[in-house]
């Protein structure tokens, strides 16, 4: 298959889905009792998906790495999820979110699957609100919401700090139930390592029991892979320490195209490193980024004096802070979008002006918002002689009610008092916008394989708005593909059961068996760990916030070298049919090697700047927006759709060129 | 789904209810003593009462001994089922972190409870029953505060019953709150104040029961 | 700091296990206790001995999988915090660190300190849902108004990760914190109501066949439980268990 047939029906853009599915194939009830699918992942996508699926009738084989499927790592988004419900009466609608979307990624997502998204957007609420799922509540009972990100609307739901856990855990216990049903089948502690393609379609798994070592097989008419993101292929970075690109690797190998490997989204707000022990990075709500100023000294001499603990932040006096957001974006400050946040620090931090003893961190400052709050307050409480110890006491209240929570993590962690003295920020790596590439069935290029939430590249296009990665999850699993993957199993009423003694599942078992037995037998003097975080370094470094193509050069230079020494020097203890986690680790790690390579290719090959992705070749030369971001709609206005082609520096580019009839295409400026 | 007939729960609710019954039981036991200190011939007249009344022979006593016996029959079936719910046990361990002492060592308490029970029948309940019963003495409705009196005139007796009136209140203090937990009561209006109540109660009844010992060792009354 | 830790090492579900010790040196303040395993394991690796196995995944306090008894507490010393949350600073230069899995029978141990806390699953699975299928045309999410206090309560229970420390802390190995935290959220709901009665029976009787010990309100759980949840959940599901019996 040479080009990209996205198959999007026809017909204006609000109309779209309503036709399709008043269209396509349906499976009748005792029909569906005979087909099995096969889903890779529980999190917001594969749990919403496995027990819709299981509850319109089909055999569900559900997978996950972690013990229990509710500890995917969706559980740990925090701020929310948008919804165009339009509840405050503030002009929200379908386009509207749409619209926001597809400008928020930065014009490089598909216009169809975008407006599909905010099209079944409020249907999630009213689904999770019916499992249980306890929304904050204003005082008349209703839903509230908060703004999130940057957009003109309030449509962000949220459940305290913890909206990502409510929601999987809500999408836990409809698995549950099916479970309990006998309809899902869940397997717990088993990494799938292959897929099974039989006459050209997904027909089923080879997955390993990680408690037993054991490999298995497994069958099924369909195969949907939501298995996450791939941002550990930076080492550090707010995913899960397990959160890996393997099942979509394989897959990728199998000769699914891998799309927009490069668009990768760095969240301004985290917990800064602290060394080089470090093994995760914690993110903080973006919210703070409400009430928080952001800033770095502005004399190199203070900096190095703060990185070398002889000064604190406290002792700058107003004119000795840069606050640098505030400088260079007026119109937005510090609630630029999260790419121009991130880049910014990093742009400060490069420059010597980090304020940690690494080097990379700013300040994220509530001094102002306490006085601010606080003279507010004593208007209100009608103290007009307030002193200032007061004004800081009533605002501390008021900041301490809105973020309470995110201050207290950040003094469990870092051991210092926010309220006291400015917090500490970095960027981390935090969500990928990449990822297989698939139809607007959600299909990807392998018939019968399907790929959903994060593991799949369609609606974020080069940036993901804020509390948009829970919509779109619960959308693909609770009401996009139980309907298209209907229309494709329609066809598949008179198969029956996939047999697993077949050459292909052998073939499959054998060569997944070959990399196991290679990794523990190499024996070399490293452990997995030492590859894992040069490659981090190498990405971070070349391939992070900030890209020009004599780093990425380099870096694919760098991680074939990487690949290679891993493959002779990995030391991985231990044996195959047992529990051992340096052999799951080793075989992660040998796929982020690969797919670290790719990625850099395709931050090669796009030689502009847009969302996440940032070229330092692509810039604004003059003008307002001098030295901003410049995105070629002339050259680049496509996914780049990735063929393997046995390894990955020969992979061959597709291209599904985007076409926008229903938004103008316009750069993006903050300034 | 099969249901079992009790769940633990459903047990737990039990032995609360046992044990309230056995709080209120204290009450009025503690009563009557009180009268010997403070009312010796109302003290004679009520035991008395309590001795002959058909009601409370043949009625109360009978529900008092079985609510004694399924406490500690319960509460020993179920201390061996949670003991057993956890077969190899930390090698290192700091309950004292989490939890206080009478919480976690309820059975110890009680089984102190049960032996003084043991020897309370003993020096009480089976010369009472041998007088009425099996030696058929006539009734005597003055003779029950002597009997005391001298009961308590062993200093190594009263320092048992002091002992385990200690055990009874180290019960208590977990026990009092513990059952309103266990049948459903616990909001944040009013279990604060039935923390403080079950303090006072596990800490003044019992006291007041050894009072009673003490005074009458004290105070011998010659006849 | 130098440190002498004390571990629980089992080679698989059968065998049998025992404490070993081992020194590690140069452990900073800032380092998660997590990161002190890493650091431990990589040593190990080197030296060519086997690392030591334990659940951990999001190091972030949400997933619940981490999941050590450390110095005689579960999730350590801390309070309000799991094990990745836990920072080196909590102890002091020179200590010894007990290191062993939670206990229960109803958490058997898969090897050194990973456990299998299916028995939890099967417990939401015999009861912790609210029957309603996704079709896209259920009742508007505003059409019920739940009264602001339901709902906070209802989180609050909702916060349960399923960790298993209520488990591991109770002298008895009671699961009532978890499985009331569940029933207390549903309970409290208006969506909740239809199915009441039953959940709290099956959920009940599930984790009675799961061989968890009986509560006796000693009030471990809800001190060592890192996300703070109260046993005034388990008072509330001991009057729906009466509600759904009388």
């Amino acid at each position: 298959m040479s080009t990209l047939d996205s198959k999007v029906p026809e017909g204006p853009i609000k109309d779209k889905w309503t036709t399709y599915k008043d269209n396509i194939n349906l499976v009748n009830p005792a029909n569906k009792r005979k087909i099995d699918i096969i889903v890779i992942g529980t999190g917001l996508a594969g749990g919403s998906a496995a027990a819709t699926l299981a509850e319109q009738g089909y055999n569900v084989k559900a997978f996950c790495y972690q013990d229990s499927p509710r500890r995917a790592h969706s559980i740990a988004a925090q701020g929310g999820i948008n919804a165009a419900k339009n509840y405050q009466g503030d002009g929200d609608s379908n386009y509207r979110l749409f619209y926001d979307t597809v400008k928020g990624g930065d014009y490089r997502s598909r216009e169809a699957n975008v407006y599909r998204l905010a099209e079944v957007s409020a249907n999630i609420i009213d689904q999770c609100v019916a499992q249980g799922v306890p929304f904050a509540r204003d005082y008349g009972g209703l839903l509230d919401n908060r703004s999130f990100g940057g957009v003109l609307v309030s449509r962000t739901f949220y459940a305290k700090g913890q909206t990502g856990q409510q929601l999987l855990l809500g999408a836990y216990s409809a698995m549950n139930r099916q479970i309990a049903r006998g309809k899902i089948e869940m397997y717990n502690r088993h990494e799938m390592l292959d897929v099974v393609k039989v006459d050209g379609k997904a027909r089923g798994i080879i997955a390993r029991n990680l408690i037993t070592g054991e490999l298995e097989r497994h069958s099924a008419h369909a195969v949907v892979i939501a298995s996450g993101g791939y941002g550990n292929v930076y080492f550090l970075s707010t995913n899960a320490m397990g959160s890996n690109v393997t099942a979509a690797w394989k897959t990728h190998k199998k000769g699914a195209y891998f799309a927009n490997p490069c668009f990768t989204q760095i969240h301004p707000t985290c917990i800064p490193r602290s060394g080089d022990y470090q093994s995760k990075l914690t993110l903080m709500s973006e919210s703070l980024r409400n009430d928080g100023r952001i800033w770095v000294p502005k004399n190199l001499e203070d900096a190095v004096a703060i990185q070398e603990g002889k000064k604190k932040p406290t002792e700058l006096s107003e004119d000795e802070r840069d606050y640098y957001l505030e400088r260079r974006y007026p119109a937005f400050g510090n609630l630029v979008p999260r790419d121009v946040a991130s880049r910014a620090a990093k742009e400060r931090c490069d420059a010597g002006f980090g304020v940690n003893k690494t080097g990379e961190a700013v300040y994220l400052d509530f001094k102002s918002a306490i006085e601010r709050y606080g003279k507010e307050q004593a208007k209100i409480h009608n103290e007009e002689n307030a002193s200032s110890a007061r004004i800081y006491e009533l605002g501390k209240g008021i900041v301490e009610a809105k973020y309470g929570n995110l201050f207290q993590m950040y003094e469990k962690i870092v051991d210092e008092n926010p309220y006291k003295t400015p917090m500490m920020i970095y960027p981390a790596t935090h969500y990928t916008m990449g990822g297989l590439w698939v139809d607007y069935n959600l299909m990807t290029n392998i018939e019968g394989c399907y790929a959903i939430g994060e593991a799949n590249f369609s609606d974020h296009g080069a940036n993901r708005l804020g509390a948009s990665a829970l919509m779109q999850g619960l959308a693909d699993g609770y009401f996009v593909l139980p309907y298209t993957i209907g229309d494709y199993l329609s066809n598949d009423i008179r198969t029956g059961e996939i047999a697993t003694d077949t050459s292909e599942f052998s073939e499959a078992e054998n060569s997944v068996k070959e990399i196991l037995e290679k990794l523990v037998n190499t024996n070399g003097t490293k452990p997995v760990d030492y590859f894992h975080k040069k490659l981090g370094k190498i990405m971070w470094d070349k391939v992070g916030m900030s890209r020009n193509a004599t780093g990425l050069k380099e870096a694919i230079a760098e991680i074939q070298e990487l690949r290679a020494d891993f493959w002779k020097d990995v030391r991985v203890p231990g044996g195959i049919n047992e529990v051992n986690r340096e052999l799951e680790k080793a075989g992660r790690v040998a796929d982020f090697l690969e797919l670290g390579e790719l990625f850099a290719k395709d931050a090669l090959v796009r030689e502009e700047s847009c969302g996440g992705h940032f070229r330092e070749e692509s810039v604004e030369i003059d003008g307002e927006q001098k030295g901003e971001a410049k995105r070629d709609d002339v050259n680049y206005k496509f996914v780049s759709a990735w063929e393997y082609k046995g390894v990955p520096s020969d992979a061959q580019l597709h291209k599904e060129q985007l076409i926008y009839e229903n938004i103008e295409l316009k750069q993006r400026s903050y300034k | 789904m099969s249901q079992s007939k009790f769940t633990t729960i459903g047990r737990k609710v039990l032995m609360a209810l046992s044990g309230f019954f056995l709080m209120f039981f204290l009450l009025q036991h503690l009563t009557i003593n009180m009268l010997s200190v403070v009312d010796p011939d109302s003290f004679n007249s009520v035991s008395h009462f309590m001795g002959y009344n058909p009601v409370i022979q043949f009625l109360m006593q009978p529900i008092l001994i079985f609510a004694v016996v399924f406490h500690f029959v319960m509460g020993m079936y179920l201390e061996y089922k949670n003991n057993k719910a956890r077969s190899v046990k930390y090698a290192y361990n700091k309950p004292g972190t989490n939890s206080n002492w009478m919480s976690r060592n309820m059975i110890y308490s009680g089984l102190v409870v049960l032996a003084f029970l043991g020897l309370h029948f003993y020096d009480f309940w089976i010369p009472e029953m041998d007088f009425k019963y099996i030696s058929g003495h006539e009734e005597e409705p003055t003779r029950y505060l002597v009997e005391l009196n001298h009961k308590f005139q062993n200093p190594i007796k009263v320092g048992l019953y002091v002992l385990a009136f200690i055990a009874l209140a180290l019960h208590l203090l977990h026990g009092f709150q513990s059952s309103f937990q266990s049948v459903g009561f616990n909001n944040n209006k009013y279990t604060p104040t039935i923390k403080k109540l079950g303090n006072i109660f596990a800490i003044v009844v019992p006291a007041l029961f050894a009072f009673v010992a003490i005074y009458h060792f004290l105070n011998p009354l010659h006849q | 700091m130098d440190l002498t830790l004390k571990i629980w090492r089992q080679k698989d579900a059968k065998s049998t296990g025992k404490m070993v010790t081992y020194p590690i040196s140069g452990i900073e303040g800032h380092m998660s206790f997590l990161e002190m395993m890493d650091i431990l394991n990589d040593e190990l690796i080197e030296k060519g001995e086997e690392p030591v196995a334990f659940d951990h995944d999001c190091r972030e306090g949400i997933c619940g999988m981490c999941s050590m008894f450390i110095n005689g507490e579960a999730h350590g010393p801390d309070r309000k915090v799991t094990t990745c949350q836990l920072h080196m600073r909590m102890f002091e230069d020179g200590e010894t660190i007990h290191i062993e899995p939670f206990r229960a029978n109803a958490f058997p141990v898969l090897k050194d300190l990973m456990i299998d806390r299916s028995s939890f699953d099967r417990i939401q699975q015999s009861g912790g849902y609210i029957s309603v299928n996704t079709s896209g045309n259920t009742q508007d999410a505003n059409a019920l108004p739940i009264p602001k206090k339901d709902a906070d309560l209802a989180m609050d229970a909702a916060t349960c990760i399923g960790c298993g420390a209520c488990v591991a802390t109770c002298k008895n190995s009671s699961a009532m914190l978890f499985v009331s935290a569940k029933v207390s959220q549903y309970a409290l709901l208006p969506q909740g109501q239809v199915e009441a009665k039953d959940r709290v029976l099956n959920m009940v009787n599930q984790m009675d066949v799961e061989g968890f010990g009986s509560c006796t309100n000693t009030g471990a759980c809800e001190v060592e439980c890192p996300k703070g949840i109260s046993i005034e959940n388990i008072a509330r599901m001991n009057r729906e268990l009466m509600k759904a019996t009388v």
